[in-house]
């Protein structure tokens, strides 16, 4: 039942990839947004805060339609792309990646802004009176006082990322190697009525899902005692 | 040196921030205020915490906020204290006293970790985490930690408000020490008559996001009106050498022609500048030099001033054989009845002393 034949290995190798992506692109951006969230004084952070939560309540196939739109040959970015020479990004890895950093944005942003709340701007201020820029600050203060921010920020990106599947579907299609994901290819296995091939990536999928959950609810748990 | 600060700013609904001062720093600068005159908003935007717009702050010859320039707080070489603890909990004790000494530039130095830990007694807590220290050990450290920058001011916000009486009694010698020993100039926001009165040896007062007035702690206590009487009344402070412990374990203080005794404590060493404090309701007079009386501390004194009696109580200003200002709150018919008016020399008894620094 567990064999995985090079389809599989593929489509792992895709989502993997993906994931990883994903998630270090997402840490990089989320960083200075969710410490901007917790500490700005902009009344525009309420807005910036509704449009980061929206992949949580519209149905992937809204979003997978409008980055369609938008990236595919005749879209804004898909157009100006192709007039410079490019593809567009319409069903291409690239593509996916955008439309999973879009998508998983929320489970980057949420927790670490809570994470710099908590921390909030005592320490960064005392940092910098003893002479520390801000990189320096970063790094030997805001790190390591909300490195469990970090952690579950990173996780659940990675976790949700691996869940996507409307939001591929519409912009990705199915291409192996490019962006057929394990989600996507679980869909194909189980239309085509290979179901035991369905089932044994199923099973590996939620077995990986509920070790990442049950990692981030213990450190969550164990940072959270530590801080006080 | 100076401060020159400019700014107006709005806070809230009915509170603006509206000052434009030079401000005199030597020794101790105490910022006086009602909790929510603006006092802390004044010292974040001396550190620079607070980016105002259109405001400036010069510091002697460096303006560190003017047009558009702006020098960031970590640039400025100002050590922060803060009310509540700040330490920062993922460092040992060694590490956040040595946090800024590593990132101030060699040349710069002047205050190093070893005379620091000891001035401030703290040379056997290097090693502990910050959660094995007690309130007045933190503040301590964080003292230690902001000295070791060996800034160019020291801004203190309400150092002791978090810290019960008795840790208070704890940190005020340090905080004395500190003020002298380092040579930083510092400004202080309390809203404590009490600490003002140990501490300050200048006194800016604010109401209501402004600066009121700039004087010298003697000035603001020789007005009958001083904000700084609303604690617990009329209060003096004398200053003058401490001696060595005597017999019966009293200390004599102040020159011969106005000396006090006053109770034996360890810390001090004798020959240094102190304080006393006096409160004014713990000040009788007398017409003729008591004798046979439990009132050790008799000081001659002459009637300076008399201010209008409230609620049947007058403050009345005496000058001591050493020029200096003591009050004495007396009851009107008191007053009547010893027909005391300015010029006239009596004798002051004093009932209760509290040594300051």
């Amino acid at each position: 039942m567990f064999t995985l034949g090079p389809a599989e290995w593929q489509a792992i190798e895709v989502t993997f990839r993906l994931c990883l992506y994903t998630t270090l692109i997402l840490l990089v951006l989320a960083t200075p947004l969710a410490w901007w969230l917790a500490n700005g004084r902009s009344h525009s952070r309420v807005v910036v805060q509704a449009v980061v939560a929206l992949p949580l309540v519209l149905p992937p196939t809204v979003l997978g339609f409008y980055l369609l739109l938008a990236l595919g040959p005749r879209g804004v970015v898909g157009k100006t792309l192709e007039d410079l020479g490019f593809h567009h990004l319409a069903f291409t890895f690239e593509g996916i990646l955008i439309a999973s950093v879009i998508y998983s944005m929320p489970f980057a942003v949420q927790p670490l802004t809570e994470a710099f709340k908590n921390l909030g701007r005592r320490p960064v201020e005392v940092a910098s009176s003893l002479g520390a820029g801000a990189l320096d600050r970063f790094r030997t203060v805001i790190l390591p006082l909300t490195r469990g921010g970090f952690v579950v920020a990173a996780t659940l990106t990675f976790a949700h990322t691996l869940g996507e599947f409307g939001v591929i579907l519409m912009l990705g299609g199915s291409i192996p190697g490019e962006t057929k994901v394990l989600s996507v290819l679980i869909y194909d296995h189980a239309e085509g009525m290979n179901y035991a091939a369905a089932h044994s990536l199923s099973l590996m999928l939620l077995i990986f899902a509920f070790v990442t959950l049950f990692v981030v609810y213990s450190i969550t748990r164990r940072f959270r005692v530590a801080n006080l | 040196m100076t401060i020159h600060v400019k700014a107006r700013l709005r806070l809230g609904d009915d509170f603006e921030l509206k000052v434009d001062h030079e401000l005199p720093l030597e020794g101790v600068t105490g910022l006086f205020g009602r909790s929510g005159c603006g006092k802390t908003t004044l010292l974040r935007l001396i550190a620079g915490l607070e980016r105002v717009k259109g405001a400036s702050v010069r510091f002697g010859d460096q303006a560190w906020q003017q047009g558009r320039r702006f020098v960031p707080l970590h640039q400025r070489r100002i050590g922060l204290v803060f009310q509540e603890h700040s330490l920062l909990p993922h460092l040992s004790v060694q590490d956040n006293l040595l946090y800024g000494y590593r990132r101030t530039p060699a040349a710069l130095r002047r205050l190093h970790p070893a005379e620091v830990t000891a001035m401030l007694g703290i040379d056997d807590l290097l090693s502990r985490r910050i959660d094995q220290l007690s309130g007045g050990q933190r503040q301590r450290v964080s003292l230690g930690r902001a000295l070791l920058i060996s800034p160019q001011l020291l801004l203190l916000d309400e150092p002791m408000a978090a810290l019960d009486t008795q840790t208070k009694r704890e940190i005020m010698p340090f905080l004395g020490r500190m003020a002298t020993e380092s040579g930083v100039p510092i400004i202080m926001v309390s809203h404590s008559p009490d600490e003002i009165g140990r501490l300050a040896d200048r006194v800016v007062f604010m109401q209501a996001g402004q600066i009121q007035r700039i004087e010298t702690l003697h000035e603001s206590l020789a007005r009958p009106d001083s904000p700084l009487f609303e604690d617990s009344g009329a209060v003096s402070v004398l200053e003058g050498s401490l001696g060595d412990v005597e017999e019966d374990g009293v200390r004599p203080f102040g020159p011969p022609e106005a000396r006090l005794w006053v109770p034996s404590v360890e810390q001090p060493p004798a020959n240094h500048c102190r304080r006393l404090r006096i409160l004014a309701r713990d000040v009788s007079l007398s017409l003729v030099s008591p004798e046979h009386i439990s009132i050790q501390n008799h000081l001659q004194v002459t009637i300076e001033r008399i201010d209008p009696p409230k609620a049947n109580r007058c403050v009345v200003a005496c000058r001591t054989r050493d020029h200096q200002l003591l009050l004495a709150e007396i009851t009107s018919r008191a007053m009547r009845q010893l027909q005391l008016e300015t010029g006239k020399p009596v004798y002051a008894l004093i009932k209760s002393i509290a040594l300051l620094k």
